[in-house]
């Protein structure tokens, strides 16, 4: 066996007919490209989606207040039971599967500080709501509980709030005052960027529960909770323990409704996730059209140059080559093709997805899976219909296939 | 002297639908080592037919091929393939040359594909073949670049590079001016001193009469068989020749 001659042949009938090896190689290579690029946007989405649900908060979940009804019939606007910040303190005590729990006051008011004024909201929470939220300080300290006890005049600011105020200098331990009661800041809060509504979550000022309730706004309702379930796995269990204690708290008999909503992480998640698959879904079918059309073309290609090709084997066969050497050209060809026109396609596929990562809003995700299967996919095709006739070829007669029209 | 070729009542037909074309109605032919046979016959008579069977690139419908007293008929693929590689050396009527393929390539081909190793130096031995038949100075054209008579010579150099036992050569002179064919005939003359059988077929008397023997044949059977009795001797020949402005461009003249 002359494996060394054969393979020989084989790259020198590639670099003889550069026309027919390009547009080979361009169908795997669209083939490739489309699919990885098309799928790793699907994925990139996905994957951004998920990250943006999970920076808002591990394991959270979030309690409203509701109508409570009664066989569907609403009872009236005096049956709206909103939240007090009792109730926000017996959870606190009595919840075993939560790791905290936060009231949120939500407000908003004019701010001024440094030499400017600032309009922004005002959120009014409990200690544990950075650990709810997951959601670090950049510089200074948290408030305590003794602060919500004392209905302290302290507040963290968010980036967007700093930038305002104080673009120059570090802000801890300045004075502002919010709706003309003086406060000082304590502490600045990370740069959190934008939740899945697109809401800017840096322009935001923290104070203590109390303050907020009692000192700004007026009056006893609490906007809604926060919560965060020791783990994921005990989401369930925690928003099942919550129900208990609030049906608890506001009285409700059995049989009744629950006068309020929870909401976990798992279920916005999932609805978020879920439209991502969808896009992926799409995507895909649009890669796995881009991989037939390429898939059709290398064939067209093939079968068209298989009367010239046949006439090549006859040739070969008639000065004595044997049929697995022409088999092992051909084949050699089209797995030579295919690779080079593989490797292509990946390289470009990566490029598209740098330049979709650096340049656009698409991010681009590219799964050593896809990779390898867009890559198998064209490689299998090419090869098939860069062998399968020249096998048919190399079992004719040299003279047969000498006569081949 | 033993037989090389040898054929008993060697058939061959051709289905056209209903149709049956006896291409070969009974070849009954023998050829000894060192014979130069020259095959005539008008067009459609089977000399093509004939002459790929003997070369063992078609099999027949019916009857035996003995080659060097082996029965050819029961050999396996590879064993055939290997015996047009490396002891027949067979110019195609129709040149069969592989296109965008210099001529050196073409004429390199059998020994890609010969497992004996006869020849340790493929290229040398390539452009030694195509020196012989005056194409020296051709040997990186493609057969697009080349006249049918030059085509024709690179068929040539390709069926002796891998020093066969027979030549079989189907019109090798078809496209030849007559100081070129003369040429060609010098060299399968030479050959033929050295040992080799050649088979030729030709429509020219005027070529057969280099040869030593002359078969006639005619609707797929031998008709006639004769010796040559004063053959010509190209080398002697070709001084005699009026040439040509430049006798190696030899352009179609047949
Ligand atoms: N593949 C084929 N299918 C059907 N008939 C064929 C085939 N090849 C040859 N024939 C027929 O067989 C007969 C002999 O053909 P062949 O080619 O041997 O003739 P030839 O003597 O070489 O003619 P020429 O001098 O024109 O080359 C012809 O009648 C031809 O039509
Ligand atoms: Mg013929």
């Amino acid at each position: 066996m002359k494996w060394r001659n054969v393979l020989k042949a084989a790259i020198k009938s590639i670099l003889k007919n550069r026309m027919r090896s390009l547009l080979t190689s361009l169908g795997i290579i669209i083939g490739v490209g489309a699919v990885i690029v098309m799928v790793a946007i699907g994925q990139g989405s996905q994957y951004r989606i998920k990250k943006e649900i999970d920076a808002l908060g591990a394991n959270m979940l979030i309690i409203f207040p509701s109508h409570s009804r009664m066989g569907g019939v609403s009872r009236g606007a005096g049956s709206y039971n909103r939240f007090t910040l009792a109730d926000t303190r017996k959870l606190q005590k009595e919840s075993s599967l939560c790791a905290g729990i936060s009231a949120i006051v939500a407000s908003s008011g004019q701010i001024i500080g440094g030499d400017s004024n600032w309009n922004t909201r005002i959120y009014g929470v409990d200690p544990k709501y950075l650990e709810i939220r997951a959601w670090p300080l950049k510089s200074g300290s948290f408030f305590t509980e003794r602060d919500v006890r004392a209905k302290a005049k302290v507040a963290v600011i968010g980036q967007t709030v700093k930038e305002n105020l104080f673009p120059d200098s570090n802000p801890v331990g300045e004075r502002i005052r919010i709706n003309n009661t003086p406060f000082q800041i304590i502490g600045v809060l990370s740069e959190k960027g934008q939740d899945p509504r697109g809401m800017d979550q840096d322009d935001v000022v923290l104070a203590p529960s109390t303050t907020v309730l009692y000192r700004l706004k007026g009056g006893q309702y609490i906007s809604f909770m926060m919560a965060s379930a020791i783990s994921t796995k005990d989401i369930g269990a925690a928003q099942e323990e919550l129900t208990g204690l609030l049906r608890d708290a506001h009285k409700i008999k059995p049989g009744e409704d629950d006068d309020f909503v929870i909401r976990n992480q798992a279920e916005i998640t999932e609805a978020a996730a879920s439209a991502a698959h969808i896009l992926t879904l799409l995507l895909g079918s649009i890669a796995a059209v881009s991989l037939l059309v390429g898939g059709i073309g290398i064939m067209n290609i093939m079968l068209v140059s298989v009367t010239e090709r046949t006439r090549e084997i006859g040739i070969r066969l008639a000065v004595g080559a044997r049929e697995s050497d022409i088999l092992v050209h051909f084949l050699t060809e089209a797995v030579v093709l295919s690779l080079i026109g593989g490797l292509i396609g990946i390289g470009i596929a990566y490029g598209v997805g740098e330049i979709l990562n650096h340049f656009t809003e698409l991010t681009a995700l590219i799964h050593p899976e896809i990779v390898m299967m867009a890559f198998g996919v064209s490689g299998a095709v090419g090869i098939f219909f860069g062998f399968y006739p020249a096998k048919k070829a190399a079992r004719l007669n040299p003279i047969d296939a000498l006569r081949h029209e | 002297m033993s037989t090389v070729i040898e054929t008993r009542n060697l058939k061959k037909n051709y289905e056209m639908g209903s149709v049956i074309v006896h291409a070969l109605r009974g070849i009954n032919l023998s050829v000894e080592t060192g014979e130069f046979v020259s095959i005539m016959g008008a067009s459609g008579s089977g000399k093509s037919t004939l002459m790929n069977m003997l070369g063992c690139l078609d099999t027949p419908s019916d009857g035996e091929y003995l080659l060097d007293g082996e029965n050819v008929n029961n050999l396996t693929r590879n064993q055939y393939a290997d015996i047009r590689n490396q002891k027949i050396g067979f110019v195609f009527q129709g040149f069969n040359l592989l296109a965008k393929t210099s001529a050196l390539e073409n004429v390199e081909l059998p020994l890609f594909y010969d497992r004996s190793n006869r020849v340790p130096h493929t290229l040398k031995a390539a452009m030694g073949a195509l020196e012989r038949v005056g194409l020296a100075d051709r040997v990186h054209h493609q057969p697009n670049q080349m006249s049918g008579g030059e085509q024709q010579r690179v068929a040539v150099a390709r069926a002796l590079v891998n020093n066969p036992a027979i030549i079989l050569a189907d019109e090798p002179t078809g496209n030849l001016d007559s100081h070129t064919s003369v040429e060609i005939l010098a060299l399968f003359q030479e050959l033929n001193d050295q040992g080799i059988t050649v088979v030729l077929v030709t429509h020219e008397p005027d070529i057969a009469l280099y040869s030593r023997r002359v078969i006639q044949m005619s609707d797929g059977r031998i008709v006639g068989d004769r010796t040559v009795k004063n053959r010509l001797i190209a080398k002697e020949v070709l001084p005699t020749l009026p040439t040509i402005e430049n006798g190696e461009n030899g352009e179609d003249k047949s």
